[in-house]
């Protein structure tokens, strides 16, 4: 039970939506935009997110829509991580989405919503960081589209009344070389200890993360290191793990130490794997 | 656009039938089939979304209804195991005692069925990631995999 009211809006179309939180707004009843919804009435069941109107995007077009545009791949931000799943276009994507949560609740998280969520994994955002995605928000002026990395830094860069519509994919990416490890404390299905990810563009291997630090991301400094050909794979690995010691987080899932060892040996593996392709 | 701001009477469509419920926005799927028209095959367990107990089709697909609002269920088909109505997966649970204490067991029923119906012919990997999503505290996890398997095989129908 959600131990408050609200009021529920289902908009048709961007527009409707970016007019009707406007007016919410200015009433002063804190209005939220809303994907699959699993965070927000976990939050509010629990009392530490209250909201006083949702706005639910699912019935707008722009974010149901996963079609070839031509010039790219466009996933509305309304798909389910299940949707991403049963598509498989790009398989690095795919992947990520059917490790989060389990398959019942991949049939109601978003896109949108994983990339938007408070939680810290954000697991999503690394194939999309990888693979230069495009990020297009709907706001008062209509749509506009953004690089991935200028407008995801740490977490979704959002301006209030704006929603993320949906993702850009360039189709060149979609069949290169990739590799996907997501390590858990105990169960499969968990937040994960680490997930490292990457592919590999002409010779040139990219890696993001989630788990690790606080928020998803890819590191030039780390690329650099992985992609230099006068390092041995054990020397890559200290340095990387050197690297990044500051922003490695100790949580119940595991010290900061004992995540640094499972990196360490993450990174041999990726290398070895990812050394032949 | 729709729009819900008070307490309504709204239809749904659940198990192939069109039912009137009096809805607040915030209500609970899990919450209004139990409460307001007694399907309490929808098992309340962690209201957390983890263990599946409460699972409904909508629009075919597993979904948990304890994080679910009742209002996203407008215009589409719900589907509990009050409306399975004697499935081969629940033919396949009595056969090869898919159940202990029997709490979980309808969360299970419908994942299962809806695995059967999306993909009849799924490869062990895919019938794993469907079945993770519950959770069996008897731990009938061999069997339950078994009655899937039965049905999938066609051993049962």
């Amino acid at each position: 039970m959600i131990p408050f009211d609200f009021e529920y809006y289902r908009p048709d179309t961007a527009e409707e939506a970016v007019s009707v939180f406007a007016e919410l707004e200015a009433e002063g009843k804190e209005p939220v935009y809303y994907g699959g919804g699993s965070e927000l009435i976990s939050m509010a069941r629990v009392g530490s997110r209250s909201f006083g109107a949702v706005i639910d995007l699912k019935n707008i077009s722009e974010c149901k829509a996963m079609e070839d545009r031509g010039n790219g791949f466009y996933l509305g931000a309304g798909l389910t991580l299940s949707d991403l799943v049963e598509w498989n276009g790009f398989p690095l994507l795919s992947k990520t989405a059917g490790r989060i949560a389990d398959h019942t609740m991949q049939c109601k998280i978003t896109l949108g919503g994983n990339l938007a969520a408070t939680i810290i994994y954000r697991e999503t955002a690394l194939p999309l960081l990888l693979s230069d995605a495009k990020l297009t928000f709907a706001g008062a002026d209509g749509f506009k589209e953004y690089d991935m990395d200028t407008v995801f830094r740490e977490r979704l860069l959002l301006p209030r009344g704006e929603f993320l519509a949906g993702v850009m994919l360039d189709k060149g990416f979609f069949s290169l070389p990739y590799f996907h490890e997501k390590k858990t404390k105990n169960e499969k299905i968990d937040y994960p200890l680490i997930t490292a990810e990457g592919l590999k563009k002409a010779g040139v291997l990219r890696i993001a993360f989630s788990g690790l630090a606080a928020y998803p991301f890819r590191d030039d400094k780390v690329e650099k290191t992985l992609n230099a050909s006068y390092l041995s794979p054990e020397r890559k690995a200290d340095k990387v793990v050197k690297h990044l010691s500051s922003v490695i987080q100790s949580d119940l899932s595991g010290s900061a130490e004992y995540r640094k060892f499972v990196l360490k040996e993450t990174i041999l593996n990726i290398l070895d794997t990812m050394k032949g392709v | 656009m729709y729009s819900l701001k008070e307490k309504s009477v709204i239809q749904l469509n659940i198990n192939g039938e069109i039912r009137d419920v009096v809805l607040s926005p915030s209500d609970i799927l899990m919450e209004t089939l139990r409460g307001q028209l007694g399907l309490t095959g929808v098992k309340p367990g962690c209201e957390n979304g983890d263990c599946g107990a409460c699972t409904v089709l909508v629009d075919g697909w597993p979904v948990k209804s304890c994080l679910m609002l009742t209002v996203e269920a407008i215009g589409k088909q719900i589907t509990t195991v009050e409306g399975l109505k004697n499935a081969p997966i629940q033919k396949a649970f009595i056969e090869k005692f898919g159940f202990q204490c029997g709490y979980c067991t309808s969360g299970f029923l419908m994942a299962c069925h809806a695995l059967a119906t999306i993909h009849p012919d799924p490869p062990d990997i895919l019938i794993d990631d469907w079945l993770q999503s519950n959770i069996c505290r008897c731990t009938s996890y061999e069997e339950i995999g078994n009655a899937i398997r039965a049905v999938l095989s066609g051993e049962i129908s």
